[in-house]
């Protein structure tokens, strides 16, 4: 909302400079976001004096000596009667652009050097008076800002008016807010010309007067319609207060008849129309709904497709309007217009959302209509248009006002109870202040129980208060806590810290899990991306939202790679090839399962899932090493170990083999909690292998909690968890080890871990730890087989082993791998 | 007040074990070899003056320690020690033999004046020795200007980095960490927050639908679910990613990252709001003021914005705070009952306050990143100017 520090002031004559006014307004009110001089291209202009004067013969020109504060006196010709020696005026210096667009240049006249003017009223913009420079009464040193010294040109301040406050979308509204907050009292707009007493008829459905009729046959989408008839108007452009007025709340000014409806509109919150008379037929205007496949071209010269769902404003033949939108070219008002329809209206909040919403035309007039405008507030608006109508372009009201429709019932009053008032805010606000702030801002305040005893109770009784017409808002009495604490000021509250009650709520265990997975993948070298989780794919397998911001990439995706894998081509594009990336966040599935498109996402299953690609060299290159190797599947295995295990602590971790494309399917307990999978990209040759790893955390889950307005808890503390179990102590060995190592000729078909798994159990008790430490193919090794080495490490809890046990247990190993696998060992 | 814990030196043996001064002295061991007194031999017998000899003494004395410092290998060393000092040929075992050829009157001063450069010359030998030994465990010098092996760091996003400090600090207050689902009921997101249905309210919650879901608008969702599930008290934090349909550019993102907080409890007032929003910026910002201005969300009331003095001016007006000296940081608000009754809590005998925040834009005002995007891209240049 653009509000004019002069317009303002017009409703409440308080003496507050803008910058005073903005910010009371954005500590009690609403939050000032702009703060615009609207004369700020007079900054440069400076007070000077004149000290020295000097007429030229037989011209009007005069050589002055000119002090502007530089601290030299300058040289400058003046061409106005009346350059007074001693005297102070506007200055420009040379290369000050004027206001009419012109920039001061340093020039000679008559063989002397100007440096800079000496400015007239009408040079500054500031009035039509040409008689001479504008001679300032001020004890400002020359030098000073001329803006310092004259209040010249008015201030626009950008309110940010909230949904909840549609009565703050006017001057008049803002005023309310002022006068409150300085206790100047509100008065009528000036501007408004004293609203005449103009005469009203009143009636439910229709009313006729001046020679036109109203018939009002959408009372839900307008309950209350009011029409004036204005004759023998001249339509011409605006005096300039009228102009100024409507510039200054940012509307551009078209002519006398429009430039007072938007007055009324920024000045009294009041969405106004008036219609060229002569163009509605029979002078009847019918408020009713669209007819099916109407037709209408709105004053923007589009043409609009109407639906019933909308209430018209019509003439006995056609549509003319689109009621609370915008009005139709058929019966615009043209400089031609000699009789006026003015039309003021309450139309339905929601109706008129809706219909701006389907015909995707929002106006100055539907966005208050849409919020709500004052319902009791039609006949002044009316009034004074009426008045600034007859002021401005002339005519004369041809009959009465025709209101139609029915009055708003009052607002249902709400009580107040200053006990609440302290246990919501903290703060003492006795009765008596309550009253005074709500009564303040337009609250009718009626107190409970009788006078005495509430001064006896130190005006603690309930406060029954009525909301103003205006205040759609205020239905509960937490609205009015909000009304008497902004007014008090939030500033002044307390803000002292108190105890509290430790919280029943334990942290979540799935933000608990994404800090360990995130810094032992942190830990590894990997870095977190957090990227959108949108991607292109796929209606049959992917969750289409139903409004994407980018066609291509409509769906949210069912795996955390396929963001990571987009990521990483944008790296890979910008000759970026060691990539590693990690993100925890969610992965949307269930779409396969669910059913088809429109019968809802109840099947949606929101995962919490950690996604980690990895790439290109697997360290750093290091003078003493050489390249290092680039990242291959056992650096994707181990990572995905490390990353299961920080997100499942103290599970038992198992990579199991899996299908193509993916190598591993990682298992937690023995369940399946994700998958090491090898990446395809959309790669440049040079780019080498990538691997990407996915592990669900846990589920996110949408089902309701409880019904609406239930709670599942009943009031009841959650057990506390039993702490996590720890890890145990295995008491360190007193015994020497013994250990051997076996190079295995082990058959292509055959899998390490098969092996593994008869050493293990032919190894005994005694046998520590397995480690596999190499496989070779080639020389010495026959085709179809690899070498692999294990190294087995024996130890006994209370001796040493002697070489003779060892050796046997070596032969007893390799008869066993030979009876169960065939397998020999290789002989160099 | 009396510390719980006895401090170190309250009474009992300031040296509790063994003195260190004892272990230094067992493990200074010098080379052996020095310490023995060289025995004299007669293999020839230049005789002298006194003069002579001190004369002679005194030059073994200036130059020996030049050349035990030439001395650059073990095998110099020892070389050097023979040529000074060395039992058979040494020239101090020349000044020796010659002592016993001196005037019987001269041999207590030259003696004297003998063992005393013996002395030098051993304590610089033995030095010398100590550091060569020294240089030889060390192996071959390298070149400490060459670059250590490095291995890859890992970062963490800076949003992240600014959401953990938001819940490092307010854990310090007392809050726990609560989540939800981004794909959300739209009763959690609107109705359940007192939006009133088909109201501009909506306007400024651009919203993605997933046929009858949408994807949350904010996290204030979380605040409904945890209402429903725990009873008060209540003191969470709920960090996480909420969607608008706000095309991608320069200052806006479809997605982004939010931190809600809630308190409910019995006697929870705005002065509640006031202190702990205003301790987490001091905590946050460092020393600074806060503003409180009235706004408006339809599940707070009364509701207010909090502005902390801008960092950049210090609230004198600048193009950062758009000359108002001051910077918005937070919406926050005393919990509507609505809200409360919505979730099955008495509004009546509990209140609350809550709040929420965007910390991608702390993100990109902290680290002077120009474009929101640039937080989306994953950029791994970008990443790694935040590597740990
Ligand atoms: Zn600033």
């Amino acid at each position: 909302m653009n509000l004019s520090h002069e317009w303002l002031k017009a409703f409440v004559p308080h003496a507050l400079s803008a910058e005073q006014v903005r910010d009371l307004l954005t500590a009690h009110v609403a939050t000032v976001e702009g703060f615009e001089r609207l004369r700020a291209d007079l900054a440069p202009f400076v007070v000077a004096r004149v000290i020295e004067t000097e007429k030229v013969p037989d011209t009007k020109l005069s050589f002055n000596k000119v002090d502007d504060g530089s601290g030299t006196l300058l040289d400058v010709v003046c061409g106005a009667p009346n350059v007074t020696a001693g005297a102070v005026y506007p200055f420009a210096r040379s290369g000050t652009l004027m206001p009419a667009g012109f920039k001061i240049e340093k020039k000679k006249i008559r063989g002397f050097t100007s440096n800079g003017m000496l400015c007239s009223a009408a040079e500054l913009g500031l009035g039509e008076d040409q008689a001479g420079i504008l001679e300032l009464t001020t004890d400002a040193p020359p030098g000073t800002p001329l803006l310092d010294v004259l209040p010249l040109g008015d201030v626009r301040l950008v309110l940010d008016v909230l949904p909840n406050r549609p009565d703050l979308l006017s001057h008049l509204g803002v005023a309310r807010e002022l006068s409150a907050l300085t206790g100047v009292p509100l008065r009528g707009d000036d501007a408004a010309h004293a609203a005449p007493a103009v005469p009203v008829v009143r009636e439910a459905q229709q009313a006729s007067s001046g020679g036109a009729t109203v018939r009002l046959e959408d009372p839900a989408g307008c309950p209350q319609y009011c029409g004036a008839v204005i004759r023998g108007i001249t339509v011409a452009p605006s005096p300039s207060w009228l102009r100024e007025r409507v510039e200054a709340a940012g509307v551009r000014s078209i002519n006398n008849v429009v430039d007072v409806t938007n007055a009324i509109l920024h000045g009294l919150g009041q969405p106004m129309h008036a219609f060229d008379l002569a163009t509605l037929a029979e002078q009847t205007v019918v408020i009713r709904r669209a007819r099916a496949s109407e037709k209408m071209k709105t004053l923007d010269g589009v043409e609009r497709a109407l639906t019933p769902e909308m209430t018209m404003i019509a003439d006995a033949a056609k549509s003319v309007a689109v009621a609370g939108v915008m009005g139709g070219e058929n019966s615009e008002v043209t400089d031609a217009t000699r009789d006026l329809f003015l039309e003021v209206a309450y139309f339905d909040p929601k109706r008129t959302r809706q219909t701006r919403r389907a015909l995707g035309l929002s106006t100055d007039a539907s966005y208050r209509f849409e919020r709500g405008i004052d319902p009791a507030g039609l006949e002044y608006a009316m009034r004074a248009a009426i008045g600034m109508i007859l002021a401005v372009a002339g005519g004369r009201l041809d009959g009465s006002v025709m209101a139609v429709g029915t009055a708003p019932a009052p607002r249902p009053a709400v009580t107040l109870r200053p006990s609440r008032v302290r246990a919501v805010l903290g703060a003492s606000v006795s009765g008596a202040q309550c009253e005074r702030y709500l009564a303040s801002v337009g609250f009718a305040v009626a107190r409970k129980g009788d006078a005495e005893r509430v001064e006896n109770e130190g005006g603690d009784a309930a406060l029954v208060v009525t909301p103003p017409s205006w205040r759609h808002d205020v239905t509960r009495e937490v609205d009015l806590i909000e009304e008497v604490a902004r007014l008090h000021g939030y500033d002044k509250l307390p803000d002292t810290i108190e105890a509290y009650r430790p919280t029943t709520v334990p942290d979540h265990p799935l933000f608990a899990a994404s800090r360990r997975v995130r810094d032992a993948l942190v830990g590894a070298g990997l870095a977190e991306v957090r990227p959108m989780p949108f991607v292109k794919g796929d209606d049959a397998t992917h969750w289409r939202v139903t409004n994407p911001l980018a066609e291509d990439e409509p769906h949210l995706r069912v795996s955390l790679l396929e963001s990571l894998a987009r990521r990483a081509e944008y790296n890979l594009s910008r000759m970026h090839g060691d990539v590693r990336l990690f993100e925890v966040g969610s992965a949307f599935g269930g779409r396969e399962q669910g059913a088809g498109r429109g019968a809802g996402a109840g099947g949606l299953i929101e995962e919490v899932r950690v996604g980690i690609l990895i790439m290109g060299a697997r360290s750093p290159r290091h003078f003493a090493d050489g390249a290092p190797p680039m990242i291959d599947a056992w650096d994707a295995k181990e990572l995905a170990e490390r990353a299961a295990s920080a997100a499942f602590p103290g599970a038992a971790i198992a990579l199991d083999a899996a299908e193509d494309p993916a190598l591993w399917s990682i298992l937690a307990d023995g369940r399946s909690v994700g998958v090491v999978t090898r990446v395809t990209l959309d790669a440049p040759v040079w780019a080498s292998a990538a691997f990407g790893i996915e592990i669900t955390l846990g589920a996110m889950p949408l089902a309701y909690v409880s019904q609406p307005g239930t709670s599942a808890h009943a009031g009841e503390r959650p057990a506390i968890a039993p702490p996590a179990s720890a890890v145990r102590y295995r008491p360190l060995p007193t015994t020497p080890a013994a250990a051997f190592d076996l190079a295995l000729l082990v058959p292509d078909g055959l899998n390490a871990a098969e092996v593994e798994r008869v050493l293990r159990t032919s190894g005994g008790d005694m046998l520590e730890s397995l480690e596999l430490f190499d496989e070779f193919r080639g020389a010495g090794v026959p085709d179809g087989m690899r070498s692999i080495a294990w190294r087995l490490t024996f130890r006994h809890p209370e001796r040493t082993l002697r070489d003779k046990e060892i050796d046997g247990r070596r032969s007893q190993l390799l008869k066993s791998l030979e009876n169960q696998l065939g397998v020999k060992p290789r002989t160099a | 007040m009396a510390s719980r814990r006895p401090s170190r030196n309250a009474g009992g043996p300031t040296q509790g074990f063994g003195s260190p001064l004892t272990l230094a002295i067992a493990l200074d061991f010098t080379p052996a070899v020095t310490r023995r007194p060289a025995p004299l031999t007669v293999s020839r017998i230049p005789r002298m003056t006194l003069d002579e000899f001190k004369s002679a003494a005194e030059s073994l004395r200036a130059d020996g320690p030049a050349q035990i410092a030439a001395a650059a290998t073990l095998e110099a060393w020892t070389d050097a020690r023979n040529h000074l000092v060395g039992r058979t040929s040494g020239r101090l075992s020349e000044l020796m033999t010659a002592l016993g050829t001196l005037p019987k009157d001269d041999r207590r001063e030259a003696g004297q004046l003998a063992n005393a450069v013996k002395q030098e010359l051993e304590a610089l030998l033995d030095a010398r020795h100590a550091e060569l030994m020294r240089q030889q465990q060390r192996g071959p010098a390298i070149d400490r200007t060459m670059p250590g092996r490095a291995a890859w760091r890992g970062s963490v996003h800076p949003v992240s980095l600014v959401i953990d400090e938001v819940v490092e600090i307010f854990r310090e207050l007392g809050f726990t960490i609560a989540l939800g689902p981004e794909a959300e009921h739209a009763w959690y997101n609107f109705g359940a927050l007192n939006f009133p249905a088909d109201h501009p309210a909506m306007d400024l919650h651009d919203t993605l639908y997933l046929d009858d879901l949408v994807l949350r608008t904010h996290t204030s969702p979380v605040q409904v679910r945890t209402l429903q599930q725990y009873p008060p008290p209540i003191r969470i934090l709920a960090p996480g990613n909420v969607y608008r349909a706000d095309p991608f550019d320069a200052s806006h993102a479809p997605m982004f990252s939010q931190v809600e907080g809630l308190v409910v409890d019995e006697g929870i007032t705005f002065a509640d709001l006031k202190a702990t929003l205003t301790r987490f910026a001091n905590r946050f910002f460092g020393e600074t003021k806060t503003r409180f201005r009235p706004s408006f969300f339809p599940f707070t009331e009364p509701s207010a914005e909090m502005d902390v003095r801008c960092g950049v001016c210090k609230g004198t007006g600048c193009p950062v705070c758009k000359n108002s000296g001051w910077v918005e940081i937070l919406g926050s608000g005393m919990v509507h009952p609505a809200v409360l009754e919505n979730a099955g809590i008495d509004s009546e005998r509990y209140t609350g306050w809550a709040f929420g925040m965007g910390p991608a834009r702390t993100a990109l005002a902290r680290h002077g990143i120009p474009d929101i995007r640039i937080l989306y891209d994953s950029d791994v240049r970008f990443l790694e100017q935040f590597a740990r």
